[in-house]
């Protein structure tokens, strides 16, 4: 028994005392999974965050109503598009993962093929991001500090229709039950001209009369931030894809002999960045 | 992990494609469901919703790093080293979530208090006062 634990102690002197990887894996690469442990707490402060804020105010804008408009005009198809964003980070995952096992073979066309297929996917989904952003920004007025998308704490009837017109003699006046998220729109003002809230007028079931009031706050910025800093993780993504993709071609790495482990690191990023859209898809869109 | 080959490894990344592009239209699909966007009228209680999107996501997660990411091949140090910090999340989002709704309580005694106040004392007196201050 005490020689036993002499021994291991002696292996274990011998393993940590340089020259040795202990576990297994080469100095870059272990510093890329501790970098990513890094960036996983910053994802998860800015997530946790964006949990307190929410269990901090009486109502949140529902997802499946804020994220309900597709390209080419199409309206009222909750989280369709997020989904296809989702598909196309997937695939994009599933390409780098490929362009890894061609590595460990040595096929070089392979890697460069699919690291390829990788970039095209991360640029699609940064230009299904800009699409999303351009929307909300452009058509919806949201901004960092604006936040439209108000809930209804109360059932009710709205007085004006969506316009901040009264209702026309005969016109059917539109309900609306507690918890109902609803966008304030922007109008033409017909005395200056210029974009104005239209804030309609409704009345609650208890009687009371009220206006549609603008949601949280921090609604807005949590959205831009927290997107953009994922977005930010894919274009730097995209852009180490292509400088490693072409030292790829350039034989670089080939004559490192070590099997292509280099792109076994951006290949951890880009896995990781994948990750991260799990959870940012969980909260934003699911939840 | 340099054994695999080709067609094993061609075998993971097709499991790996079907078994996320599956999860994540489950996920939608209970969102739909649940907040009445499917059936007319029918609705899932959250307390069934969340739990089960969050366990789908986590899953998802898992299923990320130990295959995608090859954890599973990985030294127990290496892996014990990247996975255990992460448990302090767990605190963070207790705690975190906890004040939250802390603050959304304060909030609303703030504002009772604010208009029992406001039905105590007659408004008429402080009106008077900034009369006179000018």
């Amino acid at each position: 028994m005490a020689t036993d634990s002499v021994l291991t102690h002696e292996t274990e002197q011998e393993i940590w005392s340089g020259g040795k990887e202990p576990f297994k894996a080469s100095y870059g690469k272990l510093m890329m999974w501790y970098f990513l442990v890094s960036d996983a707490f910053t994802f998860a402060g800015f997530l946790i965050a964006y949990g307190a804020l929410r269990f901090s105010v009486p109502t949140w804008p529902l997802p499946d109503f804020v994220f309900s408009s597709l390209p080419f005009g199409i309206h009222h198809a909750p989280l369709i598009f997020v989904t296809i964003m989702t598909f196309v980070l997937i695939l994009s995952s599933v390409t780098m993962v490929r362009a890894v096992q061609e590595g460990h073979h040595g096929n070089k066309n392979g890697v460069v093929f699919w690291m390829l297929m990788t970039i095209f996917g991360g640029l699609a989904f940064l230009g299904c991001q800009a699409w999303e952003w351009s929307t909300l920004i452009g058509v919806e007025h949201m901004t960092v500090t604006t936040n439209p998308f108000g809930a209804h704490t109360k059932d009710g009837v709205y007085l004006e229709n969506e316009y901040g017109h009264p209702y026309a003699p005969g016109e059917k006046a539109e309900t609306f039950t507690a918890g109902h998220t609803y966008l304030i729109e922007k109008a033409e003002n017909p005395e200056t001209g210029k974009l104005d809230w239209v804030q309609r007028k409704m009345k609650h079931t208890d009687g009371t009369e009220s206006v549609q009031q603008f949601g949280p706050k921090a609604f807005g910025a949590l959205f831009f931030f927290i997107t953009g800093f994922h977005g930010f993780h894919v274009l730097s993504g995209v852009v180490f894809l292509l400088i490693i993709m072409v030292n790829v071609a350039s034989g670089l790495y080939h004559n490192r002999g070590n099997h292509y482990e280099m792109v076994e690191k951006i290949g951890l990023y880009w896995h990781f960045v994948d990750l991260v859209w799990v959870f940012v898809f969980l909260v934003f869109y699911l939840l | 992990m340099a054994d695999l080959d080709i067609e094993a490894g061609k075998k993971v990344v097709f499991k790996g494609l079907i078994l996320l592009g599956v999860i994540t239209i489950i996920e939608v699909m209970i969102a739909l469901v649940g907040n009445g966007h499917i059936i007319e009228g029918f609705h899932l209680p959250k307390l069934i919703m969340y739990p089960a999107m969050i366990g789908f996501s986590l899953y998802k997660a898992y299923f990320i790093v130990f295959e995608f990411m090859h954890m599973r091949y990985e030294m127990q140090g290496l892996m014990r080293s990247v996975l255990l910090p992460t448990t302090l999340l767990i605190w963070a989002v207790i705690a975190f979530f906890q004040e939250g709704s802390a603050w959304k309580h304060r909030r609303e005694q703030i504002k009772t208090w604010n208009t029992e106040q406001a039905n105590q004392k007659p408004s008429t007196p402080p009106a008077k006062e900034i009369e006179g201050a000018k």
